[in-house]
């Protein structure tokens, strides 16, 4: 990392109880203390927040745009695995 | 007089939680019985999720068509999965994986009991998607509404992926309902040995029942045994009577004051027996258990070592 250039960090809100954490975006801070404070200061400035993740970015492993594809491709003929592939009368609430 | 000492700030804060309806998070105080609680109650839904999936297991070579293959097939993964959402959710209250999986093999967890039955015919298969799933979902619509955040939102992930396990074991039961006498006998067979292991899922009777009184005040569970077990007789009896198949209960009857399924008495000696370890299949599953975890040892050991080596390779790669 270059001298005098902040880590990246992304951030994650709960927006109230019972809710997941959200991606709501990034910063750049020096450490995880001032990445929370900055996420508070950023993304929470209207209480739209309970609870805030910060995880460094470079930590995130993320599945490539181009395989995507081929990666999820496994699941795409399995129409089974949807309820509406069955037929059983509606009005029996199967 | 009341003991003011005993009422800590931080039980004041999730008393009004759990009252306002609102959900308990991980890093959250809690007491620790309603942890302790939490843990118990969501390790033995994982182990069901997991134990359940040998009984249909057996069928997966034998099913009568590639169509009924794959489909069982899907379900039994998506039981794996439901598996790992509960255990990834029990972890959130500080106990581990290793813990968890380790009471299960040593036979000090529990799991449903309905698992320990074994799964003679095909029907069977049909049966336990239209029954032990049916009555799982109306216990899991129900504990969507509990209050402890990761459970809820376990169990909201975990009904949409259910609907299709009971639809596809209710086609498979109307499919032999219609058939030759001899399938639809054997559709009426399956019936028979299911139907009382089913409204035992729910557990024993409110009256019965003290860890269940401490559950609903701490709204981890919203709705009785006994609501349940009734809401999944009068939903069935509806579903049996199309298939033209007689529900074994000679005390089955509308009853027009209650606006409810009147039912026969519940034999709990055998559901006692049958968690106690002796039911037809309590040693088998268990066995396959501990079975897949030695056999499957060695790959989790090659995986790790290799991960190892990577790191320390990157790691002379960088100096
Ligand atoms: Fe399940
Ligand atoms: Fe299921």
């Amino acid at each position: 990392m270059l001298k005098g250039h902040f880590p990246l960090w992304e951030v994650f809100v709960r927006g109230r109880r019972g809710l997941d954490h959200k991606h709501i975006g990034s910063l750049h801070a020096s450490d995880a203390d001032q990445a929370m404070k900055s996420a508070r200061d950023t993304y929470t400035r209207r209480q739209e927040g309970v609870s805030i993740w910060v995880v460094r970015a470079e930590d995130i492993h993320a599945s490539q745009f181009e395989n995507d594809a081929s990666f999820f491709d496994p699941a795409e003929d399995k129409v089974y695995r949807h309820p509406t592939f069955y037929e059983v009368p509606e009005e029996l609430k199967l | 007089m009341v003991d003011v000492m005993s009422f800590t700030d931080e039980q004041c804060q999730f008393d009004a939680i759990i009252e306002a309806e609102e959900k308990i998070e991980p890093r959250d105080w809690m007491p620790e019985k309603y942890r302790l609680n939490l843990v118990r109650q969501m390790s033995q839904h994982a182990h069901s999720e997991v134990v359940g999936q040998l009984p249909e297991g057996n069928w997966i070579g034998r099913a009568p068509t590639l169509r009924r293959k794959a489909i069982l097939l899907a379900k039994v993964q998506d039981e794996a999965g439901h598996g790992l959402y509960l255990y990834s959710a029990a972890e959130t209250l500080g106990v581990s994986r290793e813990e968890m999986m380790n009471d299960l093999l040593i036979g000090k967890a529990k799991y449903a009991s309905i698992f320990n039955y074994p799964t003679l015919t095909w029907a069977d298969v049909g049966a336990i998607g239209w029954l032990v799933d049916g009555a799982a979902i109306v216990n899991q619509i129900s504990l969507c509404r509990t209050s402890y955040g990761p459970y809820a939102r376990a169990m909201v992930k975990i009904c949409k992926e259910e609907s299709f396990h009971m639809r596809q074991g209710y086609e498979i039961m109307q499919v032999l309902a219609e058939g030759a006498a001899a399938q639809k006998a054997m559709a009426q067979d399956a019936l028979n040995r299911w139907w009382w292991p089913t409204l035992m899922m729910f557990g024993p009777h409110d009256s019965e029942s003290a860890n269940s009184q401490q559950s609903m005040k701490w709204k981890i569970k919203r709705q009785s045994n006994d609501e349940l077990r009734q809401k999944f007789v009068d939903q069935t009896v509806k579903q049996a009577d199309h298939l033209g198949l007689a529900i074994p209960d000679q005390d089955l009857k509308w009853n027009e004051e209650r606006g409810h399924y009147d039912f026969g008495p519940i034999d709990w000696e055998e559901f006692a027996r049958v968690v106690k370890g002796g039911g037809l299949c309590n040693d088998a599953r268990l066995e396959a258990r501990r079975k897949a975890n030695n056999e499957g040892q060695w790959v989790k050991d090659a995986l790790m070592a290799y991960a190892e080596k990577h790191s320390r390779s990157d790691v002379d790669q960088v100096a």
